[in-house]
């Protein structure tokens, strides 16, 4: 601890003072800097990238470095020319491809969506339920995962299901299967539901510890049974945690990549999966940034939604 | 309160699903067979293994550099971000500033990948840098998406706290910048630790957008393992997985325990 005399002798010493200074005599407030700092580096490498990616998705595939066309072609007359091909835009609504890509995320992220909402509303319910030791040691056991490498707990889970796999062993035990689970539709949900499991039961657990118990007991005392409790009491109260850990589930699993390329079949079309083969099997950068656009004409509105929610949550609670 | 047997069986079976996949991984990682699914005998040898591959070990030292550069940009960018958000309360593009810090959270990794890949691309030809792409790519990719979870973590801590104590030290004399260290700082350090352990186990587990922004000869631990895993499986990265998934075992229960012990003890009714 420093002692109160040291404090009144030198306070101007300190780093923060000379730094303070320094700002002044730079003509800054260090209001403007607090926020310029973060401003400028988001909107240099967040904001500006996806104008590029708009800009790109313009021009057309050809061979050189970059292997695309340019907007802006300076002629020796003076005059800029700016060409933009729509032809990617195009393809992406004639091209059965896409399309199907398109709908198929849509479609595997919505039902695990659905599935890890099934399975994580019980489990955040119980936690919430507990007293206090267990609840923060089951607390805990679901935020593990969380930190554990996602890559390394899909390739768990690929061992688990393949076909001289742990599931598969353990019925050729009792003479039944083996059953085929790997590079289907299959393995993608379940891959979705297991990896994106805690973020359904995080945001359930916060808004259903705050459930207050005397709500329930006064349903029962009113004669209600306890599904029906459940479905006119606790169900309503906790619909924001239920629209947040869907968006957390559904929005990220659209653009999955690394699901359907390790777990899922060649068939198993998911429109992130279409983007990367795009560049990096078809080095098409063009396509592959209008795809990009289209993704994210997909996944903004569920983003909007859920900022809703939020700041709904934040004026409540205020 | 009604205590049924529903959610018990389920949150018990919900718990085996999310745990059965890692603990027979951790399992077979002793295995002594090359058949990562069946068992003939105990053995460390992938351990090993593991420790004599120069191309895993390479990229791993990759990825723990980029890890911890990146998690400290991270930090100052995304403390200041969120003293910013929750302090100032009116300033001209709060709005666009907190949309910018917030949506990286929920943006598809290939549309971050992709999209700075494109900007590294465009600003070399027109600036003449970045020359090339790797380490400094990935950090300038990583530092971002790590940026807006530091300020969420930051952001939720500081609009807990008691502002009292910083009006008593701007009452007794204090100028902004010596409160922010001498009262802010210290009070939300436990925030900022978690912070930075965040993103730096994002960085260190990001595949994505590592393989957008990367060039030649600076593979990140996780391309290597999934070039080797989509050929198979294979028992060394078993091995890497259970070391892996210890330390982060014994680095959360840790902080569990150290959240207990600090917790005051509330009366409860």
């Amino acid at each position: 601890m420093t002692s109160l005399a040291e404090i009144e002798v030198r306070p101007r010493q300190r780093p923060w003072s000379v730094l303070e200074r320094g700002l002044r005599t730079a003509g800054l407030s260090g209001r403007a800097l607090v926020i310029f700092a973060p401003a400028l580096w988001l909107t240099v490498f967040f904001l500006v990238p996806l104008a590029v990616v708009f800009g790109i998705s313009l021009a057309t595939k050809q061979f050189g470095r970059p292997p695309y066309s340019d907007l802006l072609t300076f002629a020796e007359d003076g005059t800029v020319q700016l060409t933009l091909h729509l032809s990617n835009f195009i393809r992406l609504f004639t091209d059965a491809l896409y399309v199907n890509a398109y709908l198929n995320s849509i479609k595997i992220s919505a039902i695990a969506t659905v599935v890890a909402l099934l399975i994580g509303y019980p489990m955040a319910y119980f936690i919430a339920r507990m007293n206090d030791p267990w609840r923060n040691i089951l607390l805990m056991l679901v935020i593990l995962p969380f930190w554990t490498s996602f890559l390394l707990r899909v390739y768990a889970l690929s061992g688990f299901m393949r076909g001289n796999g742990v599931i598969n062993n353990f019925l050729g035990a009792f003479g039944l299967g083996p059953i085929v689970m790997m590079q289907t539709d299959f393995a993608v949900y379940v891959g979705i539901v297991y990896t994106y499991l805690p973020f359904m039961i995080l945001p359930l657990y916060t808004n259903l510890v705050k459930l207050d118990e005397a709500l329930l007991e006064a349903s029962a005392d009113l004669g209600a049974k306890p599904w029906r409790t459940f479905l006119s009491v606790t169900l309503p109260l906790s619909i924001p945690g239920i629209v947040a850990g869907s968006m957390l589930v559904f929005i990220p699993a659209i653009g999955e990549f690394v699901i359907p390329s390790l777990l899922g079949g060649p068939g198993t079309l998911m429109i992130g999966r279409v983007l990367w083969d795009e560049f990096f099997a078809n080095t098409n950068w063009p396509r592959a940034s209008a795809v990009a656009i289209a993704m994210l004409v997909v996944v903004v509105v569920p983003i909007m939604l859920m900022q809703k929610a939020q700041d709904a949550v934040v004026e409540r609670d205020k | 309160m009604r205590r049924g047997w529903f959610l018990p069986i389920a949150a018990v079976l919900g718990f085996a699903f999310l745990y059965a996949p890692i603990i027979s991984l951790v399992v077979f990682s002793f295995n002594e067979s090359r058949l990562v699914t069946v068992w003939s005998g105990f053995s460390v040898k992938w351990y090993g293994e593991l420790l004599r591959d120069p191309q895993i070990l390479g990229a791993a030292w990759l990825s723990l550099q980029i890890a911890a550069v990146s998690a400290s940009i991270a930090l100052v960018l995304g403390t200041l971000c969120a003293v910013a958000l929750v302090r100032f309360k009116r300033f001209r593009g709060r709005t666009a500033l907190a949309g910018m810090v917030s949506a990286p959270l929920v943006m598809p990794d290939v549309i971050t990948g992709l999209s700075l890949l494109l900007l590294f691309v465009t600003m070399e030809s027109f600036f003449g840098w970045p020359a090339g792409r790797g380490m400094l790519t990935i950090i300038i990719a990583h530092s971002t998406f790590c940026m807006a979870y530091v300020t969420v973590v930051v952001q939720s801590r500081l609009s807990d706290l008691d502002l009292s104590l910083e009006e008593a030290a701007m009452d007794l004399g204090a100028n902004p910048v010596r409160v922010f260290f001498d009262i802010t700082l210290p009070i939300i350090a436990p925030a900022l630790v978690s912070g930075w352990l965040l993103g730096f186990t994002l960085s260190l587990d990001d595949l994505v957008i590592a393989s957008f922004v990367s060039g030649p000869g600076s593979s990140t631990l996780p391309m290597v393992i999934f070039s080797k895993v989509r050929l198979g499986v294979s028992p060394d990265i078993n091995a890497l997985a259970t070391i892996i998934v210890g330390i982060v075992a014994l680095g959360v229960v840790a902080a569990t325990v150290i959240q207990l012990r600090a917790r005051p003890r509330r009366a409860r009714a």
